[in-house]
């Protein structure tokens, strides 16, 4: 069980994280979705007692993080795939975290196996590793400990295609099992294939919080006839609001059997009727990650010519 | 790999029903960072070539050195000197490793009481002083015995304990100061050079204005400490080691160690 309460980080001025709240079950995987710099990270660190917050609290399984005896056999946490010594072997890597977690050595090996770096590639150092193995050893490091909770940040990152297909069925399999799982990612599809709860972020606060079947739910359904200026009297006449979709068809509130009903009766010819896609999510998804480009786009065009602007190196480099 | 043998694999009971075991002993804690200071190609070659240097620090002695020094005290206080310069770097390496190579994120996230983890890398890095003695009197017991053999040379082989016990001292504190200059500064360059520079710098200045001469000589570090190598620190000595520890060694340590506590982890 995961829970973020009112979570609040202040840097300076800026707000990281603005009054983010948030739970995760046991049993389901969370996906925590947002662009780039939208606070995800900073909400890990701070769910992980790396990061104090300047306000809120978290916890793991009822606990602050760094109350708890061993965390590292409660929760495993893989933040950044990167950051291991690059002098050190994988299977090195590995040695000590079980010491420190008190798992037997042959657990090691285990996990190897599990993530799939086969013995030869666990005896070479972290340096020689690609993006993809670093990943698997990080899985690994997390998983060592047997934990109940996954923390783990963009695990999919230099993933190859197979190497994300087994990671879902690894997720899946730990939350089946009651585990809970929270990834986070910038990428609605990667989520949507795993997720069952979303959580989304965009600009430090909480953009949309649900299940995935709500938060996915279809909203509305969208119709396409061979001849709209046949369709669309039909529909006018039948009551049904549309409103053009960019792509030439018309999306409407209503179930497709009563857009059916209007195109038999004035006999138009239908070359598509289904529920429309993805609800708002993707919409908002994409509004989030416009609104946060647009505004430091905004700020870098305003910069020069304000003359109230604070900040004289950015003139100067542009 | 199938994955059916994926799914087979022996993963518990993530539903958490399992109580969580003890946390790690400092014992343990200590002997993880004792390991982390070998297993990479840095740390391990660090404590070679300390070896390696007192070794021949000793050879030379015995080969172009006086031969009134070709016993086991002069050897001995010898072969502390390359050891005492570069085991503080193993110290300071400890702590600056961990950010710059960003396993600070993984260790934290292991053990968040920090300050845990600061008692296992003094003891770690005290250890590594420990065991650097024995390598010393290793390497001068194989000096006095080939003096003995090869030169003819009277080849003494008394040492005073005050002598190991002031040698100790030495190397404890140059690793711990190592330690504590890693954690207030924590950037490997920065550190080496801060700690090889200010307490030499100091002892320059204490000798060129010999207006504060008296009262600088108490928190000249370099020469307070260079009695405990010869085993000759007595008197006066010990409080102008005592001083000179708390502005050099004590005061950083403190510092570093409330720095390291609160710094952010990413």
């Amino acid at each position: 069980m995961i829970r973020v309460q009112q979570v609040t980080k202040r840097y300076g001025t800026q707000l990281a994280v603005q009054d983010v709240s948030f739970q995760c079950a046991p049993g389901t995987v969370t996906g925590f979705l947002g662009p780039n710099g939208a606070g995800k990270s900073t909400t890990m660190r701070i769910l992980c007692g790396l990061t104090p917050p300047t306000q809120g609290t978290t916890s793991i399984n009822e606990m602050p993080y760094r109350k708890l005896v061993n965390p590292g056999r409660q929760v495993g946490v893989l933040l950044d795939a990167s950051a291991q010594h690059a002098g050190r072997t994988g299977r090195e890597v590995l040695n000590l975290a079980a010491l420190v977690l008190r798992v037997p050595r042959a657990r090691v090996s285990h996990l190897l196996e599990l993530v799939g770096l086969p013995p030869e590639a666990a005896k070479k150092r972290v340096a020689d590793y690609s993006l993809g193995m670093r990943q698997r050893l990080g899985i690994a490091h997390a998983l060592l400990g047997d934990p109940s909770v996954l923390i783990l940040d963009e695990p999919a990152n230099g993933l190859d295609p197979e190497g994300i297909f087994w990671m879902r069925g690894l997720l899946r399999d730990f939350a089946d099992r009651g585990g809970t799982v929270l990834l986070s990612s910038h990428l609605l599809r990667e989520i949507e294939a795993i997720a069952d709860h979303l959580v989304m972020i965009g600009n430090g606060q909480i953009a949309a919080d649900g299940s995935k079947k709500e938060l996915l739910a279809s909203s509305g359904t969208l119709v396409r006839a061979l001849d709209p200026s046949a369709l669309c009297p039909a529909l006018i006449r039948a009551g049904i609001e549309f409103t053009p979709n960019p792509d030439g068809g018309l999306l409407v509130q209503v179930e497709p059997v009563e857009v059916g009903k209007a195109a038999a009766a004035v006999g138009a010819v239908l070359t598509e009727l289904r529920p429309a896609d993805g609800g708002g999510l993707e919409e908002l998804f994409l509004s989030l990650t416009r609104t946060g480009a647009a505004k430091t786009e905004a700020a870098d065009l305003i910069a020069p010519a304000d003359p109230t602007d604070q900040k004289p190196d950015k003139k100067v480099s542009r | 790999m199938s994955a059916e043998t994926l799914t087979r694999l022996d993963w518990s009971a993530p539903d958490g029903s399992t109580p969580p075991p003890a946390r790690p002993g400092l014992a343990r804690l200590t002997v993880v960072e004792m390991r982390k200071m070998v297993d990479t190609r840095a740390g391990f070659w660090l404590l070679v070539s300390i070896g390696l240097i007192s070794l021949l620090a000793v050879i030379a002695q015995l080969i172009w050195g006086d031969a009134d020094a070709r016993n086991l005290t002069d050897y001995f206080s010898l072969s502390l000197y390359p050891v005492g310069i570069l085991l503080p770097v193993l110290g300071i390496l400890t702590v600056t490793s961990e950010w710059s190579q960003r396993t600070a994120l993984a260790t934290f996230t292991l053990v968040p009481e920090r300050h845990r983890i600061v008692i296992a890398k003094l003891a770690a890095a005290t250890v590594f002083g420990a065991l650097s003695l024995l390598a010393s009197l290793l390497f001068s017991a194989f000096g006095t015995a080939l003096g003995i053999l090869l030169r003819d040379s009277a080849g003494s082989w008394s040492m005073p304990a005050s002598n190991l016990f002031q040698a100790l001292l030495f190397q404890v504190l140059g690793v711990v100061m190592g330690v504590a200059f890693g954690m207030l500064l924590m950037n490997t360059p920065l550190a080496i050079v801060l700690y090889f520079m200010l307490p030499t710098v100091w002892q320059i200045l204490t000798s060129v204005i010999t207006a504060i001469r008296d009262a600088a000589e108490w928190l000249d570090l370099n020469g307070a400490m260079e009695p405990l190598s010869l085993g000759t620190l007595h008197g006066e000595g010990w409080g102008k080691l005592a001083t000179s520890t708390l502005v050099w060694i004590v005061v950083p340590l403190v510092l570093g160690t409330i720095r390291l506590i609160r710094r952010e982890v990413k």
